[in-house]
């Protein structure tokens, strides 16, 4: 046997994909010959060096890793406190995160022989990281995203259609990206033998929120390099919005073990906590199972999912990857919460202090890092992950800067 | 002693047909309505009753079904109303089966042991929770089995050689086979596929099998029912419901009495298409 640290955090989920009592494979019977068939796909390309190389062929001359981290000066100048780096996801090919996990996700689908294509998508940003590896590798794509997202997420639906994906819009529940899932779950019920489902956040049955992790972990391996490399320490902080919480796993991964790094993650606050209008599953919400896992949720005392509200597309989703739950329960990471409100003003100025636009969910990132940044020292390190950059919010975000006499 | 689920399959095979399954959500569009529809269902001499709990966000179920659903919730259903349906239910109807079917979460949240036992003591005598696959037995399959009452598994037709003898291994009451790759009430299965799937389940279990998802007419449910144990339908019952509400969304008399006609002619569907073998 090859050693394995059992007092090591960074080796989850155990074979019934539980990360503690999260986790699992809540599913349907029609799809759990497809789940398990995924997990062995999975297991043989985690150990052949050819899926590895190809897979970083593609990270490297087509998305543009690594991605660098940029001390962020005028930041960390306007905050007075410890140094800011930001790793700058944003600047991947697509413009968020989501590509790392969708190309390691459809290269699988490809060793499957499948050549259809199934996501759903929240801010869009997945799914045009999805129709984007469909135009690569030659797929049929179907995106499924809730209607008040087509609105207001419209430059994505718009370049979803360009790279040759279906988008269908979704009516049920409040039409974000709970409703989405539901319905890209339905379809795939319907399609199982046909299609694979790229799901975007490291959620759903097992083997999915291991797989997404994984693949989304190269942002944290490389921060760990790069601050290394500039700094010659690790950071005392380490920070990222959650929404399912995929850019947040694949920043804290290779971190969790070491103890001196302080890692939190984001919710977004929507309204507010008390006002009940959040999208805060950690901070108010209590466990249950959705969407093929146990994890903390949204949901009212007779166990109905509540809706979720937030500014951010991304982040409007009443439940979290399970990983981040059992990070929760144990303690090991520290969940907090942003309002719009918050992630408006930090949106404005992250893109006036540094000439970056950052997206609405890593903007609820800044704005907590805000709230405790200037009360540490100047020789401590914090990096907060750009995951995405916000040209498909302006739509959205202009008017109300607009309305608030802040533009 | 045997079980009602059994007494029902031994009472259609006895009068040489299949059993007829109505499935309903608990409280759909209110409870007065609901409570009067399964009278109706038990007098139009349906088998067997699925009663749905209603969950705000059924996975595996079509437009049919989760509208059925949020109009439970909407009239103020819940899980523990939906156990009070069932116990009032068996208090007026001593021998037809009912099975509560849904989703595990609110059963979750209610609290396992709770549930069950407030299962038992209302009469409740199989459940089906879609997303409960055989992976998951600790979390309620074992103990529900304990406390006496069967566990309805689905076989699909995605399930494959290496699957059946998981699924089945540990299958009770009767086999729900789902006659489409899908979710409810889309399309409908061929029969050719219904008796293939037939063969290939019934070398694997002695437990009558079921067929349900996707059958609308009393002929689909004959031809269903001859060619396995018996049909469910549910769709095209909960269809009656949404098409016959008052304007302010309320239960209306025309639901039960259509309901009753439309049941009543897939009873005599059933009967007519004979049993197989
Ligand atoms: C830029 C960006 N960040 C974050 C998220 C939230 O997802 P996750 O929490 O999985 O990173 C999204 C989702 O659409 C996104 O587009």
């Amino acid at each position: 046997m090859t050693d394995i640290n059992l007092n090591s955090l960074r080796n989850q989920p155990d074979e019934r994909g539980r990360f503690g009592m999260h986790g699992g494979r809540f599913v349907a019977e029609t799809l759990m010959p497809l789940i398990l068939q995924v997990e062995s796909a999975f297991k043989a390309a985690q150990s052949d060096a050819d899926f590895a190389s190809e897979l970083a062929y593609y990270q490297t001359h087509y998305v543009g890793r690594p991605s660098p981290l940029y001390f962020a000066e005028r930041l960390t100048a306007h905050f007075g406190g410890a140094k800011l780096y930001l790793k700058r996801d944003e600047l991947n090919h697509t413009g968020a995160h989501k590509i790392n996990n969708v190309l390691g996700q459809a290269l699988l689908a490809k060793r499957m022989g499948k050549t259809r294509i199934i996501a759903e998508t929240g801010a869009g940003q997945h799914g045009v990281a999805t129709a984007t590896a469909c135009a690569l590798f030659d797929m049929e794509c179907e995106v499924f995203m809730g209607e008040e997202d087509v609105r207001r997420q419209k430059p994505n639906v718009d370049r979803m259609r360009l790279l040759g994906a279906k988008v269908h819009p979704v009516t049920s529940g409040t039409g974000t990206l709970k409703d989405a899932m539901n319905e890209a779950l339905r379809y795939w019920v319907a399609n199982a033998e046909t299609h694979f489902y790229i799901i975007g956040t490291v959620a759903g049955p097992h083997p999915y929120p291991q797989m997404v992790r994984d693949f989304q972990s190269v942002i944290g391996r490389e921060a760990r390099q790069q601050i290394m490399d500039a700094e010659g320490r690790l950071p005392d902080t380490i920070v990222a919005c959650i929404g399912g919480g995929s850019n947040a796993m694949g920043l804290f991964h290779p971190f969790l073990d070491d103890e001196s790094v302080r890692i939190i993650g984001v919710e977004a606050a929507g309204k507010g906590i008390p006002s009940g209008l959040h999208a805060a599953s950690l901070t108010g919400g209590t466990p249950g199972v959705l969407h093929g896992n146990r994890t903390y949720l949204l949901q009212d005392e007779d166990g109905q999912i509540i809706d979720a509200h937030s500014i951010s597309a991304g982040l409007d989703y009443p439940g979290i990857g399970p990983e981040h739950s059992w990070l929760h329960d144990m303690k090991r990471v520290e969940y907090v919460s942003a309002t719009d409100e918050e992630a408006l003003d930090a949106f404005q100025l992250c893109s006036r202090l540094e000439g970056i636009i950052p997206a609405l969910e890593p903007s609820h990132a800044l704005a907590f890092v805000g709230t405790i940044i200037g009360d540490m020292d100047k020789d401590q390190i914090l990096i907060l992950n750009m995951c995405g950059r916000g040209d498909k919010d302006l739509g959205a975000v202009l008017p109300m800067l607009e309305e608030r006499g802040k533009l | 002693m045997t079980s009602r689920i059994e007494d029902a399959f031994a009472k259609a095979r006895a009068e040489n047909r299949g059993v007829l399954g109505v499935f309903v959500s608990a409280g759909d569009p209110d409870r007065e309505t609901s409570g009067a529809i399964l009278d109706a269902l038990v007098e139009a001499k349906v088998d067997m009753i699925e009663l749905g709990m209603p969950f705000s966000d059924p996975m595996a179920d079509g437009p049919a079904i989760q509208a059925a659903s949020l109009r439970a919730l909407k009239g103020g259903m819940t899980l523990a109303g939906t156990l009070e349906m069932a116990r009032a239910f068996r208090a007026r109807h001593p021998a037809t089966p009912l099975v509560l079917m849904g989703y595990y979460n609110p059963i979750y949240i209610y609290g396992v042991e709770a549930f069950l036992a407030d299962a038992v003591a209302a009469g409740v005598d199989g459940l089906i929770v879609v997303d409960l696959p055989p992976e998951e037995d600790d979390e309620l399959y074992l103990p529900a089995r304990e406390a006496g009452l069967d566990f309805i598994r689905l076989v699909t037709p995605t399930s494959d050689a290496a699957r059946l003898p998981v699924v089945l291994g540990t299958a009770s009451g009767f086999v729900y086979y789902v006659a489409i790759t899908g979710i409810t009430g889309t399309r409908s299965a061929a029969a050719d596929s219904i008796s293939a799937a037939y063969s290939r389940i019934s070398a694997a279990t002695d437990l009558p099998i079921v067929t349900g998802f996707g059958i609308r007419t009393p002929e689909q449910a004959g031809e269903a029912a001859s060619l396995s144990d018996g049909a469910v339908i549910g769709s095209a019952v909960v269809d009656i419901i949404a098409d016959n509400l008052g304007g302010d969304g309320r239960g209306t008399p025309e639901i039960v009495s259509k309901i009753a006609a439309f049941v009543g002619d897939l009873a005599k569907g059933v009967a007519a298409a004979g049993r197989r073998d």
